[in-house]
């Protein structure tokens, strides 16, 4: 045996188990990076007291409840709300002037998780006045996340970074303006959730399922690998009207794929992308 | 050992006192240092780093801040950017991720060393300096559970100690080293 032996048995069975999980489950992680796989497949061995992966994979496929359970595993539910207040600050000036001319216009938020950066959008379209006449399809493959995203309940101690964040983003008023607290959290208000539809879709398997003006895609493409990300651009730009905007994750870029002559910058350093003629 | 023909890649970490650790360090690489050179320094989240400034004077050899999937270039310094882990995806690309802080910290030593150790085996040399967290430690005993060589800066010899003694008392190190130690064998390769 080599010394790295171990590591190539812990791929060769990640490699097994995702293809288990994809057959069974049709959920399809068999394309994401293996890198932080690895990490978070060892804490959900640890957190199911499996001793091996390939134990994990038995109960996984015998155990249907159990993968409801794991599926936190296998995505990153972190968010904040108006994170990078920089990026909305571009949305904000070079998005919205352009949104504006429509007279009705939809958005996608793709990989939206817990909600925080829908919420942060449908405030500020608010603040635009945009509101009214926009659509906001909010993705993600994990329905537990969905259904906290849709609740708009957030805890108490991470109102302060939210609110901090805002302005830095340019908010017009007081976040708190846009929330009611209790129960140690805060709910933001049902008004701003009519123009909100949250939906189960994903960038691996699913099909583009409206034309859309702006697609906010941020920190859901670095779980992918290469191709993976190639084929959820490919939907961006399927998705996008003709000069439709993209928005990426700020470490995230266009500029490795094959679709980067499809796109160009609009505020490169922020990410923000306008789809071009091909 | 002979750092030229064994070592593929170098990944190193920081905490407190880092900055100026680093900046020994990274000096004392010569401008035909082959490997890349990965770097995770604690910082405070939220803003921009500007380390690729801040270090890129004082080392012979290009500094930069990686981006996702980012390929490995030889004898390249790549930082991690704030707010984001930095991993190893492969023997010829980087990754980020946005997952928990380790130990409040994101980007995080361990997620670097782990990945690294992965990916590069017993081909990684990796070094942990100064810092208050302990973070590091679980990075170290990967690295050398993979065969991979671990120098640890002497506690005694380091502004801040917890980080090299929390990785000493958890997995060893290949060697024990003051910080003018680890320039000086970097110097020499
Ligand atoms: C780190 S969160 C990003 C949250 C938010 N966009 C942000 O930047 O704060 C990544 C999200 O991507 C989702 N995701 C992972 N794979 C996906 C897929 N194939 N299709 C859609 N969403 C996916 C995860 O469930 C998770 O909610």
């Amino acid at each position: 045996m080599t010394d790295d032996a171990p590591n190539e048995l812990f791929d060769l069975e990640i490699r097994l188990l995702l293809e288990a999980v994809y057959l069974r489950y049709h959920h399809d992680f068999r394309d994401y990076a293996l890198s932080s796989m690895r990490r978070r497949m060892r804490h959900a061995m640890a957190r199911f007291g499996c001793e091996r992966l390939s134990d994990l994979q038995h109960r996984l496929l015998h155990e249907p409840g159990l993968f409801a359970q794991a599926l936190q595993y296998f995505t990153v539910q972190v968010s904040d709300m108006f994170r990078d207040p920089l990026y909305f600050q571009a949305l904000r000036e070079h998005a919205v002037p352009v949104l504006r001319t429509y007279p009705s216009i939809k958005l996608w938020i793709a990989g939206c998780s817990t909600g925080e950066e829908v919420w942060s959008l449908a405030i500020l379209l608010a603040e635009e006045g945009l509101l009214e006449r926009s659509l906001i399809y909010a993705t993600d493959i994990n329905p537990e996340s969905l259904r906290i995203a849709e609740a708009g309940a957030f805890a108490l101690d991470r109102v302060a970074q939210f609110s901090r964040n805002y302005l830095a983003a340019g908010g017009r008023a007081s976040l708190s303006d846009y929330y009611t607290s209790g129960y140690g959290g805060v709910v933001f208000d049902r008004r701003l959730k009519r123009q909100i539809v949250f939906a189960d879709h994903s960038l691996a398997t699913d099909q583009v399922f409206s034309e859309v003006h702006l697609v906010s895609c941020r920190n859901v493409l670095i779980y992918f690998n290469r191709e993976l990300q190639d084929r959820a651009v490919g939907l961006f730009r399927d998705a996008l009207v003709h000069r439709g905007f993209l928005g990426l994750g700020s470490k995230e870029s266009l500029q490795l794929g094959p679709h980067a002559t499809e796109f160009e910058p609009c505020v490169p350093e922020q990410r923000l992308y306008r789809k071009v003629a091909a | 050992m002979d750092l030229r023909r064994e070592i593929d890649a170098v990944v190193m970490g920081a905490s407190a006192g880092g900055v100026h650790a680093l900046q020994a360090v990274l000096s004392s690489l010569s401008a035909d240092f082959a490997p890349p050179v990965l770097v995770v320094l604690h910082l405070p989240s939220g803003r921009p780093s500007r380390l690729p400034e801040l270090f890129a004077p004082h080392c012979a050899r290009p500094v930069c801040e990686a981006y996702d999937k980012q390929p490995l270039e030889p004898g390249t310094v790549v930082f991690a950017p704030p707010d984001y882990h930095l991993l190893v995806e492969d023997r010829g690309h980087l990754a980020l991720s946005v997952d928990e802080p380790v130990l409040y910290s994101r980007p995080a030593v361990d997620f670097l060393f782990d990945s690294a150790a992965a990916a590069f085996t017993h081909r990684l040399l990796a070094i942990l300096l100064t810092g208050a967290s302990a973070d590091g430690s679980e990075g170290i005993a990967a690295v050398r559970r993979a065969g991979g060589v671990a120098w640890v800066q002497d506690p005694s010899d380091a502004a801040s100690e917890l980080m090299p003694s929390s990785a000493l008392a958890l997995a060893g190190a290949d060697e024990v080293l003051t910080l003018n130690k680890i320039c000086e064998r970097l110097a020499a390769y």
